[in-house]
This record gives C-alpha cells, structure tokens and sequence, in this order.
C-alpha cells in the first residue's frame, strides 16, 4: 500500500481543499461567462428572440443555478483575495488556514443577504 | 514510514545558474500571467459584484431584465465601458485559467495542443462577438414593438 506522504504545508488540509474548490469554481464560471456572452448578444437579434431567451433564467430550475453560480462567484472572490493575501502580505502564509474560515464566513453572510431577495424574486413571480 | 523533508538551512545550489532556456525572452510570461490574474482578480470582484447587485438585487431583481432594461443600461457610456472591461477581464483572466488547468492535467502533447486550440477559438469569438454587440447594439429597432424596447425610444 502507498505511504501517505508527510505533512507539507498544504497537503490534504485547508490549503489544498480551498486549491481545489477555487479551481472548480473557476472552471464552472468560465462555461457560464460563454453561454452569458452568446445569450445576452441576442439583443442584436431582435427584443424578442433575447426576451425568450432571457425569460428562461427566470424559471424556478435555472433561479436555483443562479443561486449555485453566485455563490462560486462569491466564493471564488472572496478566495481570490485570500490567494493574494497569501502571495503579498508577510504573515499570509501563517493565517492561511484562518483565513480561509473568514472566507467562508463572508461568503456565507454575503449569500445570507443575496439568497431571500433572489429566491423571493424568481420563486414570487 | 513517511518520508520527511529535512529541516535547516537549504543547501546552496552546486552549479550556477544557467542561461535562459530557450523561448523565454527577456520579459517572463509567465509572471506577467500570474500578475495579471491578481490584478484583474481585484477589477472583477468590483465590476462583477457591482453587475450582479445591479442586475439580480436592485428593483425586481432578474424579473426585470428584458431588452428594454439592457438598452437602457447601454444608452449609457458608463455601462457601456463597464460591461467591455468586465468581458475583457473576464475572458483573459479565464482563458488564463483554463490553460492552466489543461496544462494540470492534459497529458499527451497533442491533447493539450487541441485543447489549447479549442479555447483560443473560444475567446477569440466570445470577446469578438461581446465587443461588437455592446458597441453595435441598436436600441431601438426599427420595426420592433414599441412595448418591448427602451421607454426613450420615439413611438413608432
């Protein structure tokens, strides 16, 4: 059976987990920011080909895809800024773990704010 | 039994150093690319947090994003130069993060090169195709119906 590799400063914690979460968001917003592109440049169209096409994101299905992509995008910003604060401050390296839990907490208090007024917008006609 | 990384001092390296590999130039690309993505990181938090609280929490939310609403926004230099450099932004920013993650786990030579490919394709569509819209886009249509287009377009 494989060793299991010593403890380095990432591996298998905090570090690597958030590594990875950054990526997945990244990955997903990236797909989204192409299909946003194409749909939203059906206002060169015509108004009702880019009405037909928009009033899809506001069924209750995509409204909850909404709800999953603004979190990425929260997740991944608010990550972001913790990558650079890792990169750029001097005591970055030491608060990593810390800081990643005050990203969490952010993007939980920021989607506490986001999700009622969304869900109350797509789910109350 | 795990292997450890010694502690102390890092040995000094036993060779100077080399001369620059072949095809890096001067300037490193690679950290202008790692520069950028922090940078741009930091645009795209205001201009996507900002289009997000305009566009999904202001008002009705996306209840009232319609062909009117996106004329009106760009009747506007301001949205107009604001939605350009979030597509910009974006699109490097992410084009940069695809390549590397192709680069991650794209094995075979020719597999990233295809890979490379495809996504070279799509940004240079998806940026081409965003920038003409928002500086092409026509408000008011001739021959649309009045009730679907911006309140300051003339009735037709």
């Amino acid at each position: 059976m494989p060793e299991k590799p010593a403890g380095t400063l990432y591996r298998g914690r905090e570090g690597m987990w958030s590594w990875v979460a950054h990526r997945v968001t990244g990955f997903l917003i990236f797909f989204f920011l192409l299909v946003h592109v194409l749909d939203t440049s059906l206002v060169r169209v015509s108004p009702e080909a880019y009405n037909v096409v928009i009033g899809s994101y506001k069924n209750p299905v995509m409204g909850l895809g909404e709800a999953g992509l603004v979190a990425a995008i929260v997740f991944h910003a608010f990550n972001g800024i913790r990558v650079m604060l890792v990169d750029f401050w001097s005591k970055g390296t030491r608060y990593q773990r810390l800081m990643l839990w005050v990203v969490v907490g952010l993007v939980v208090v920021t989607m506490a704010g986001f999700l009622p007024r969304h869900l109350a917008n797509v789910f109350g006609g | 039994m795990a292997t450890t990384i010694p502690a102390g001092p890092l040995a000094a390296p036993r060779s100077a150093r080399t001369t620059r590999s072949r095809g890096s130039s001067r300037t490193n690309m690679e950290m202008v690319a790692w520069l950028f993505m922090r940078l741009s990181g930091v645009l795209l938090l205001v201009l996507i947090f900002g289009h997000l609280f305009v566009n999904l929490v202001q008002g009705e939310g996306i209840n009232r994003i319609d062909f009117a609403f996106v004329g009106g926004k760009w009747a506007s230099p301001f949205w107009q130069f604001w939605d350009l450099a979030m597509l910009w932004l974006a699109m490097i920013h992410g084009t940069n993060g695809m390549r590397t993650i192709i680069n991650d786990y794209a094995e075979r030579d020719r597999t990233r090169l295809v890979l490379k490919v495809l996504l070279a394709a799509a940004f240079l569509l998806t940026v081409t195709l965003g920038t003409l819209v928002i500086f092409t886009f026509e408000p008011c249509p001739i021959g649309a119906p009045a009730d679907l287009l911006p309140s300051f377009c003339p009735a037709s």
